[in-house]
């Protein structure tokens, strides 16, 4: 068959390309804060303080890293699953210029200290509207090759691509909601534990419908693709996704167990947290059971490695969530580097695995032509696995250290340790920590030379319609 | 009809995703900071400490210091500094919110409490070289922060905030640095509401009004140790004195030394060591800090 020359990919391969240069940029970034707490002398003050650089670290890696890539794949799948062109390719290249320059800007007025504080929600007013914009430029381009498809059935990818596009747009709208000083200043439109409230129905769903149906998205198309079986079943898939875009929405407020958010909110969202395991592991069973049995292609396929640690360490974090979302073990490791541990697992195994495969098939696919090397992909794999599994483990070891530490009381009912002690027993697992970051940017050095050849490749010698 | 029309589809999912969103993130709004929560004492912040709030954002603080008393026990004797667990009432003036998600460093909620000096000394102190007061802390340096405050637009964020300020809060702001203004905000954080009193602190203890512990030999190894960690950065590393008096050979009586120790002076900015140290260790320390020699 002829590779349908008729999708429109080069915005595709540039977000692509972008994408990476800001995960890089966040990975850096993130060893360097991971340095600072434990050599707190290599803060730079003022513009390279831990307080400054830790939001340019998640900004790059959910914004820059994340949707740059989901905005590249989303266009691809679209595509492919619509048999349909791209609706508007100049849309979409211009999408991109203003996608860089709003990543660019938010990382130099962050460095300046242009910081609304709410997390994952950062940047103040002019960037806000910019982002705003950007997602709405890239969902018109989405649904309208949607809306002029030439395959009448939608599969699964498309549905949570579209639940994609309305759900990032309310809650972005709604968290960012605020009052102008000036240019470079707002105050929040809600306040205290109103403005905590919103916050965390925002900060989890982000989690929801950035980092999760996306990425769902992306493994629903891919891994048929890469395995060469169908999906186990679109049934099962459509199920889950009803009810994991119901159930996520109720949960936020398990973020402020505890804090004077009122109780009821608490208890749903303990309860709704909880339930969110049926649809979760609905997807992972989908992905497993779409394996028929051929586990071979394990040890045979890299892509296959890829997506299937994905989704495993989805089903992990999906478990070890709820988990965190019950008050007793809430009180025990919130505030603890378990957390960091917790989403770490999240962001560098599943989200970034999964990425990491359907980035090199697409490639290979955009150019026509075969991977650059493969024993490059398979380190790049064990490396970035070794990497974030030391990263997690230790932080979860830590957490669970600092933890009991800071809640032990003596027989009086004074504490048994100061904060101090706490910390200081943490330090070495700061610095193991480290070292983590630097294994998993050798895996991410990897990929990106494996891609930049490969896109070499296909463009030296386009490989002849075969 | 579904899987055909995407137009219903999208409809029909941002309806689901707005159930929750509805029930747990919109209705609340009706009961949250309406009457209820509602706390007399809390007052809204002055313009020196609004701009103090403002610098704390810019740093980012709230990436490794949350705001907020859980109510644990742990964490009301850690954070609560002889205050109680976080109230939603207190919180009111706050936009937006500053509870944070993670304690790289400690709660700062009531931290206001724990620190009452008016001069902010020991802030000062403790912004400029973190590791000067605090010698395993992983904290940046605000050294920076002995800048000129920028006022601009003090007066402009009064009345977008819709707090009360007059000529002579705007007449104070003059001549101040981002470093006072940062303190002033540490120094009204968590001080609005009452909080028990030093003495009820340490009524459990006032029964042990004799110090179990009277020789050097019985305390040295323990003492020395709370006194570096605890005492050292402000009374000095041989007890000669620096932003608290010299103790070395204090003349008052080991009870009163328990008390001070225990419950804090709020005058002079003494934090209250009730909540950190259990009473064995407070009076090993009496015993070490009244010797003459060590």
């Amino acid at each position: 068959m002829n590779a349908p020359t008729r999708y429109v990919d080069d915005s595709v391969k540039g977000f692509i390309a972008w994408s990476m240069v800001w995960g890089t940029i966040a990975v850096v970034v993130g060893i360097l804060i991971s340095l600072q707490l434990a050599w707190p002398q290599l803060n730079y003050a003022p513009y390279l303080t831990y307080g400054r650089l830790r939001p340019i670290h998640t900004n790059a890696a959910i914004f820059g890293w994340g949707v740059g890539s989901f905005i590249a794949l989303f266009f691809y799948i679209t595509q492919r699953l619509t048999k349909t062109p791209l609706w508007s390719p100049k849309l979409a290249r211009v999408t991109l210029w203003i996608f860089n320059v709003a990543i660019a800007s938010a990382a130099v007025t962050l460095a300046m200290g242009i910081n609304r504080t709410k997390e994952y929600a950062e940047l103040e007013w002019p960037l806000a509207i910019v982002v705003a914009i950007i997602w709405v430029l890239f969902s018109v381009n989405v649904f309208m090759t949607i809306l002029k498809r030439k395959e009448e059935q939608m599969y699964i990818s498309l549905w949570y691509i579209m639940a994609t596009l309305v759900g990032v747009t309310v809650l972005y709208v709604i968290n960012n909601l605020g009052v102008p000083l000036h240019l470079f200043k707002s105050y929040s439109a809600f306040s205290g534990t109103n403005d905590a409230n919103v916050q965390w129905w925002y900060g989890h769903n982000a989690v929801a419908m950035v980092l999760t149906t996306p990425p769902l998205a992306i493994f629903y198309y891919f891994l048929p693709k890469v395995t060469n079986n169908p999906i186990f079943s679109h049934r099962m898939g459509i199920i889950a996704f009803w009810s994991l875009i119901f159930m996520y929405l109720w949960t936020g407020a398990h973020h402020l167990l505890w804090t004077p958010i009122p109780d009821w909110i608490q208890t749903v969202a303990m309860a709704f947290s909880i339930m969110l395991i049926a649809p979760s592991w609905g997807a992972v069973m989908n992905g497993y059971l779409t394996m028929g049995g051929k586990w071979e292609q394990m040890k045979t396929n890299y892509l296959v490695k890829f997506l299937i640690c994905g989704i495993t360490f989805y089903g992990l974090q999906t478990l070890q969530g709820p988990m965190q979302a019950i008050r007793t073990f809430s009180a025990f490791i919130h505030y603890t580097d378990w957390v960091p541990g917790h989403v770490h697992m999240g962001a560098l195994g599943w989200v970034s695995m999964v990425l990491f495969a359907a980035i090199y098939y697409a490639t290979t696919k955009m150019n026509n032509t075969e991977i650059y090397s493969i024993p490059l992909a398979n380190a790049h794999f064990w490396l970035v696995l070794i990497g974030q599994l030391i990263y997690s483990i230790t932080m979860w070891i830590a957490g669970v250290q600092q933890g009991s530490m800071l809640l032990a009381t003596n027989p009086d009912g004074s504490l048994h340790y100061s904060f101090m002690e706490t910390m200081i027993a943490i330090m070495p697992y700061y610095k193991i920590r480290a070292i983590s970051g630097f294994i998993y940017l050798a895996g991410l050095s990897l990929f990106i030379f494996n891609i930049y050849k490969t896109f070499q490749k296909g463009t030296d010698s386009p490989v002849a319609e075969a | 009809m579904l899987e055909k029309n995407p137009v219903i589809f999208i409809i029909l999912a941002f309806v689901v995703i707005m159930v929750g969103t509805t029930i747990t993130m919109i209705a609340p709004f009706k009961w949250i900071n309406g009457p209820g929560d509602r706390i007399a004492e809390v007052k809204p912040y002055t313009p020196l400490q609004q701009e103090g709030r403002d610098l704390y954002m810019r740093e980012g603080c709230n990436n490794c210091h949350s705001q907020t008393v859980r109510t644990l026990a742990a964490d009301v004797e850690r954070y609560g500094y002889g205050g109680t667990y976080s109230k939603s009432g207190e919180f009111v003036y706050d936009r937006p919110h500053l509870w944070g998600s993670r304690r790289t460093g400690p709660d700062l909620a009531r931290i206001g409490l724990k620190y009452p000096d008016s001069k902010g000394a020991w802030h000062k102190k403790h912004l400029e070289n973190p590791q000067s007061v605090v010698p395993a802390s992983n904290m940046p340096s605000y050294a920076f922060l002995n800048a000129p405050l920028d006022t601009t637009y003090s007066e402009r964020k009064m009345k977008l905030l819709d707090f009360p300020y007059s000529q002579a809060d705007l007449d104070d702001l003059k001549g101040k640095s981002e470093m006072d203004a940062i303190i002033a905000y540490m120094r009204k954080l968590g001080t609005d509401i009452p909080v028990k009193k030093a003495a009820a602190v340490t009524s459990a203890s006032a029964a042990v009004v004799k110090n179990p512990f009277t020789t050097l030999v019985a305390v040295e190894r323990d003492a020395e140790g709370t006194y570096k960690q605890h005492c050292a950065s402000c009374h000095g590393e041989k007890r000669e004195g620096t932003l608290g008096p010299a103790l070395k050979g204090s003349v008052r009586s080991d009870a009163e030394l328990f008390k001070i120790i225990s419950g804090g002076i709020d005058v002079n900015g003494m934090p209250s060591f009730s909540g950190t140290l259990d009473d064995q260790n407070i009076w090993k320390l009496v015993t070490y800090i009244k010797l003459d020699t060590k």
